[in-house]
């Protein structure tokens, strides 16, 4: 089983690896000279720098802090919002023209508003991905507590709980899987808006960076952004999927989580 | 009450709700409890909406969102669909190459922007292909999950019937895996609108994005305003049209379940 997967693995590694090299030898046979393309053994030298004078450091902590602030924002409001359309349908179908007539405006959109409200910095960026980040926590949460197993509300009903204890003790719990399901998602989605409004506008962090060293005609280092804002995206995929597993299990996968 | 009527009673309270929101935001401008530099009045963006589609302004503005996020949209799903289906097609390439696809999809794909500038300048190329790129991925790696996920026994009858390779893929795993590809080419959707807002807003491409952001640096936050409803309905008139046509394009599938 094992030597199997090991087996997967390392036929997955040839492809991106072949690459590598056929393109490090055709840089180097070619003594290539571009503004777009470097060898990889530049592009690992440029990173290998940017780590040394601690540049891609500060923007990783920007960008990542933005990301993650907007992403508590976020989720703290779609969950608020979920829990309460999940409970009460009443709610949920007064606010069903107002939700789907603001959830279609691409987050980018907001950008110009929040320039002009917030100025650049952190703020504005923290806005932009807390409004892209409530859409998919609101409608995943909102289902998970309607899957909620209507016993458990009954047993919370005979018990007379108290609508905060309720959610707190009962909703919550049983829809906890679930919801990290959507928390992960928007951490993605989160990453990815913050990387953007950088690159669009914001002179912050890792767009930023790239954007700087793209004006600077340093493709070793602008290709070197780039990989480094691919392997945070793996890394904090993997850290999540793993989390998932970790604390959930399968219970994730199933609605119907006991 | 039929139930047809309390269908239509709800939407008429929740559409009154809205309008209450609307009201709501209207007040707070005429009390002038936030500037009229970052919040307009509806009205004010109402109008400003209706002046520019009169003169024809945002028309042409929003031919050229539309035209970007179409072409973008477009050559993704068809690349999307023929890489997918040659890579989903073969064992071989599964194993050799989609791992390395499922490494490079967390990648916040804006990321390629920079390069694309680097390569292409400040252009409409550049802009399809980074709308191109952003959008492949959903649609390529929905049709190898959908092509590997075919019922076996469906290609064990191909097999039997000696159906060529090629025969396989179209009558047999493209329409197997049209689900799969229908809601990837949905994901697509989305991600192609903010890319092309994303491009206009850095290369000055004429659409809906240069004139929000063009309309934010002179303050004039009604043209602002209406620029931002304007893609907001885009986004929902695009995501409708997908539904009814997926819901077209699979009705064959519901009848035979």
């Amino acid at each position: 089983m094992t030597t199997d997967k090991a087996k997967e693995k390392v036929k997955a590694l040839i492809l991106p690896l072949a690459v590598l090299l056929a393109f490090e030898a055709w840089a180097r046979a070619t003594h290539l000279q571009s503004d777009s393309l470097a060898p990889p053994s530049e592009i690992i030298m440029a990173l290998a720098g940017a780590f040394a004078d601690f540049s891609i450091l500060a923007a990783t902590r920007d960008t990542l802090f933005s990301a993650f602030a907007g992403l508590a924002i976020g989720a703290v409001i779609g969950l608020a919002l979920g829990i309460a359309f999940g409970i009460s349908d009443t709610l949920n179908r007064l606010m069903e023209v107002t939700v789907e007539a603001i959830r279609p405006i691409p987050s980018i959109a907001l950008l110009p508003i929040a320039l002009i409200a917030l100025g650049f910095g952190y703020r504005m960026e923290i806005v932009i991905v807390a409004f892209a980040c409530v859409w998919p926590i609101l409608i995943l949460s909102r289902a998970a507590v309607r899957s909620i197993e209507p016993r458990l509300m009954e047993v919370s009903r005979a018990l007379r709980l108290p609508a905060a204890q309720r959610v707190w003790k009962i909703i919550i719990p049983a829809a906890l899987p679930r919801i990290f399901v959507a928390f992960r998602l928007s951490a993605g989605i989160a990453l990815i808006v913050a990387v953007t409004v950088e690159i669009a506008i914001n002179p912050l962090g890792l767009g930023a960076g790239i954007m700087l060293a793209q004006q600077a005609l340093r493709p070793d280092l602008m290709l070197a952004y780039l990989v480094w804002i691919g392997a945070i995206g793996y890394a904090l995929n993997i850290l999540l999927v793993v989390a998932q597993h970790r604390l959930f299990g399968r219970a994730a996968l199933s609605g119907d989580s006991a | 009450m039929n139930r047809n009527a309390t269908v239509w009673l709800w939407r008429a309270a929740s559409f009154a709700v809205a309008a209450s929101f609307i009201a709501l935001w209207q007040l707070v401008a005429n009390l002038k409890l936030v500037s009229a530099v970052f919040l307009p009045s509806p009205d004010r963006a109402w109008a400003s909406l209706v002046r520019g589609f009169s003169n024809g302004d945002l028309w042409s503005k929003l031919a050229g969102t539309l035209e970007h996020m179409a072409y973008g949209w477009l050559a993704a799903s068809i690349a999307g669909i023929a890489i997918g289906a040659i890579i989903g097609s073969s064992r071989i390439m599964r194993t050799y190459v989609a791992p390395s696809l499922e490494f490079l999809r967390p990648l916040p794909v804006s990321a390629i922007i920079p390069v694309a500038i680097a390569m292409l300048g400040l252009t409409q190329a550049m802009a399809l292909f980074v709308i191109a790129f952003g959008a492949i991925w959903p649609i390529m790696l929905a049709t190898i999950h959908g092509f590997a996920a075919v019922e076996p026994r469906l290609y064990e009858v191909a097999r039997s019937l000696q159906m060529s390779r090629l025969a396989v893929i179209f009558k047999v795993a493209l329409p197997s895996a049209s689900p799969d590809i229908l809601a990837g080419m949905r994901l697509s959707l989305t991600v192609a609108l903010i890319l092309s807002v994303v491009c206009e807003i850095l290369a000055g491409l004429d659409g809906l994005g240069h004139w929000v952001l063009l309309s934010a640096r002179a303050f004039r936050s009604a043209d602002l305003f209406a620029g931002v409803i304007l893609l907001g309905v885009t986004g929902y008139v695009t995501s409708v049209a997908m539904s009814m046509a997926e819901h077209r394009l699979l009705a064959w599938q519901a009848s035979q379940r």
